[in-house]
């Protein structure tokens, strides 16, 4: 049990650190997702070049071949600095499906261009019934000659409106809510057939959603079974939630710090209104809900990769359960001790208090996690 | 980064559970499984049986008696003792005079008390809280006057706990009431419970027990040699006291075994054609609280593995967080407990009955879960209330 970063870790941890601290403050933020994709294609590049778009992959894929915990340092201090690149949804959920469905030479040809930025993939999943249950995908993918053809709509898709193709959760077989039936597809964005709308997130990011119209997927570009791929998809899900939980944390984090700082600064009555006890006792509690998300961001990053089913999903959706409340009560708090200026787009802590709010609703609330451990039985041990 | 316990503490893990299912006396497993609290004579035998094992004192330097154990396998066997679970030693002289013993002490006073206390041949109680003086510690006034070769002690304490039992006591005794700030004029002596003018009274608990007590001090006299370290350093010495109640104050063990004896309970009550268990809205809120306790687990145990880096340094304040939380988690686990036994949570029965024939009224295990629930308020307000904790992090953590 040692908590320490090692010697490759803290030095990702500082060249990440490094990079956003020179090109990633508040304003350049706002001024990064203004840009046409809605993110810094000069930013991302910069990713590539720290080797930050190669942290998951196999170094037989050209990647770092580090693991969750890699991915945990990154995702903290872009929650931090509230990064809006599609980290989230190219590296670690598309990468996902590559890495645990992707045949070889699948990766081959795929993994490259993600790792030096000229490839954007998202993960398509989300359809209007979906909600938090992953296994509600209808959109159909039958079989057609040396391949299949996608019909559907898939929405919410991270960064959907930029990406140069997708990963495309459908069915082959099968039910609404059914596990097995279910098949990946890689679907570059400018298949015939295929359109897209984007539109803007609450948390200043971008999303899509995506209209098929009888898509043409080659055999070649299916990852993996076509009706087995409910495994992988759990295991982008847990993955993914892993990484939110981190980003979670980063921001948190950099809310405790923006909120303690401003009621030093902040004079009320004559006096700094950290003064008063009921300030110092909310900012108290505050720390208190960040250090026991920070613990379950641990604890997530530890189980991201756990092979049994059931003590992956019980680790992920309590550390998701824990980052949901400690990060509504951390942002709702910033926001409350900052007063007005809280509420206003000038101000960064209410950008954080957005992507908190967000983070909460990817991929199953605090509410929803909370049920799927309760109907687990709870957290036995041993 | 390695989240996970090495091989060797795994193994370390399986020997102390082994040791310690091979050697709790059978009627000692009984009374807390119940939920009952373990008597003076069971917890001295237990504290035998482990000091016969060289377990006693585990944190303590190894010359005196101590197991050379790092941090990590520190947090291991407390935590196998509560899971099991096992008695707590009592931490009045294992983790409190004991270690101001050793660190401040004279070497007589090293040599008289410390093997004593590992083999609990002489039971402390704990002299700090006064009727006056409560989180406001140094506001004590209980006098100790400088008379020959002896300090007269005149004064009152209160909350002692277990104090009914006790051989010594140690306390805080106002040694220069002149002193420039209040903290400055407090010394620490050890007392001997049977010197003349000590009267030891009770103080009956909202549950009806008798865990605390108040004691009076009439010309109390206690010879210059029981002064630990310099007079008037005394406030130095509760410091690093109440610095050391650390890893064990979260009492995630113990909670945990709690949780796990709730859901024993909410799967045998009965609740309209089903069990307690079966409503999905209960079960939510026992998974919340086991949430925040591996929240908590995990928290504690970083603080354990910088305190395993750092060496024994000044005390972390985040261990602020598991005070508090940690006790949070003990009240919603002893709630969550009344909630599962509902209205058989009504029946009285005094713990110290002896001899009681008749059957209990409702299941067998109903009669300590309200008692606790109401007994368990105290964890938030002692030790430094988790108001007072609140004020630890906002200053020594966030600067404010």
């Amino acid at each position: 049990m040692d908590f320490e970063l090692s010697e490759e870790q803290s030095l990702i941890k500082d060249s990440v650190t490094r990079l956003l601290r020179s090109e990633y403050g508040f304003e350049s933020r706002e001024k990064h997702r203004a840009e046409p994709l809605g993110f810094s294609e000069a930013i991302w590049q910069s990713f590539a070049e720290l080797g930050l778009l190669a942290i998951p992959f196999d170094e037989d894929d050209g990647g770092l071949g580090a693991g969750p915990v890699e991915t945990m340092i990154v995702a903290e201090a872009f929650g931090r600095a509230l990064v809006v690149e599609p980290y989230l949804s190219t590296v670690v959920m598309a990468g996902a499906a590559l890495r645990h469905a992707g045949s070889p030479e699948q990766r081959a040809k795929l993994v490259p261009g993600i790792v030096e930025g000229t490839s954007r993939l998202s993960f398509a999943f989300a359809e209007r019934g979906t909600r938090y249950d992953l296994s509600r995908i209808a959109m159909s993918a039958a079989l057609d000659g040396e391949g299949f053809r996608l019909s559907g709509e898939k929405t919410l898709v991270l960064n959907g409106d930029s990406a140069t193709g997708f990963i495309v959760a459908a069915r082959v077989a099968g039910s609404l809510g059914e596990t097995t039936g279910l098949g990946l597809f890689h679907v570059p964005a400018d298949a015939q057939g295929l359109t897209r709308r984007g539109f803007p997130t609450q948390d200043g990011m971008r999303a899509a959603e995506l209209n098929f119209e009888d898509v043409f997927v080659p055999n070649e570009a299916v990852l993996g079974d076509p009706e087995g791929a409910w495994e992988t998809i759990t295991r982008i899900e847990a993955e993914t939630i892993a990484a939110l939980c981190a980003e979670a944390v980063g921001s948190m984090q950099r809310m405790v710090e923006l909120t303690t700082a401003y009621i030093k600064e902040r004079k009320q009555f004559g006096v700094p209104i950290a003064a008063f006890q009921a300030l110092q006792h909310k900012a108290a509690e505050m720390y208190i809900a960040l250090e026991q998300a920070r613990s379950m961001m641990f604890l997530a990053a530890m189980n991201a990769g756990e092979d049994d089913d059931a003590a992956r999903r019980a680790a992920i959706s309590a550390a998701k359960v824990q980052i949901g409340r400690s990060g509504r009560f951390v942002g709702q708090n910033a926001v409350q001790l900052h007063g007005g200026v809280g509420v206003t787009m000038e101000y960064e802590i209410a950008h954080h208090f957005k992507r908190q709010a967000m983070i909460d609703l990817m991929l199953g609330d605090a509410d929803y996690h909370l049920s799927v451990v309760a109907a687990q039985g709870g957290l036995d041990e041993d | 980064m390695d989240l996970t316990f090495t091989p060797e503490e795994a193994a370390f893990r399986q020997e102390v559970r082994a040791f310690i299912a091979d050697n709790v006396p059978e009627d000692v497993t009984e009374t807390l499984r119940a939920g009952r609290h373990v008597s003076k004579d069971q917890l001295v035998r237990w504290t035998r049986i482990l000091n016969e094992k060289g377990w006693s004192v585990p944190h303590w330097p190894v010359e005196f008696g101590g197991t050379g154990w790092d941090p990590i396998r520190q947090y291991i066997f407390q935590d196998e003792i509560q899971r099991a679970p096992a008695p707590q030693m009592l931490p009045f002289g294992h983790s409190m005079v004991g270690p101001v013993i050793y660190t401040f002490g004279s070497d007589a006073q090293k040599q008289r008390f410390l093997p004593r206390i590992a083999n609990l041949d002489d039971w402390w109680c704990q002299g700090f809280s006064e009727p006056g003086a409560g989180s406001d510690l140094a506001g004590l006034s209980t006098r100790a006057v400088r008379d020959g070769d002896d300090y007269v002690v005149n004064g009152q304490k209160t909350w002692t706990t277990l104090g009914q039992y006790a051989d010594w006591i140690f306390c805080l005794v106002r040694t220069d009431p002149a002193a420039p700030k209040k903290q400055m004029g407090i010394s620490f002596l050890l007392i001997d419970m049977t010197t003349p003018g000590i009267t030891v009274r009770p103080i009956r608990t909202i549950e009806g027990g008798h865990e605390v007590n108040e004691v009076f001090f009439t010309d109390v006299r206690v010879p210059v040699e029981n002064l630990v370290g310099e007079e008037n350093k005394g406030w130095d010495y509760a410091k690093f006291l109440l610095g050391n109640e650390r890893t064990g104050i979260a009492a995630v063990g113990a909670t945990r075994e709690r949780i796990r004896r709730l859901k024993e309970i909410a799967r045998a009550e009965p609740s309209g054609d089903g069990v307690v268990w079966d409503d999905p809205r209960f079960r939510q809120k026992v998974a919340a609280v086991e949430i925040e306790l591996k929240a908590l687990e995990m928290t504690q145990l970083r603080v354990v593995s910088t305190e395993a880096r750092s060496g024994h340094g000044k005390p972390d304040p985040a261990s602020s967080i598991l005070k508090i939380k940690g006790t949070e988690l003990q009240q919603a686990a002893t709630e969550l407990l009344m909630e599962a036994i509902g209205p058989f949570a009504l029946p009285f029965e005094a713990e110290d009955q002896d001899g009681r024939n008749e059957p209990p009224v409702g299941p067998d295990y109903a009669a300590p879960i309200a008692p606790n629930y109401f007994n368990y308020r105290k964890v938030s307000i002692y030790g430094g209330s988790n108001e007072i904790q609140k004020n630890i992090i906002a200053k020594a953590i966030l600067g404010l």
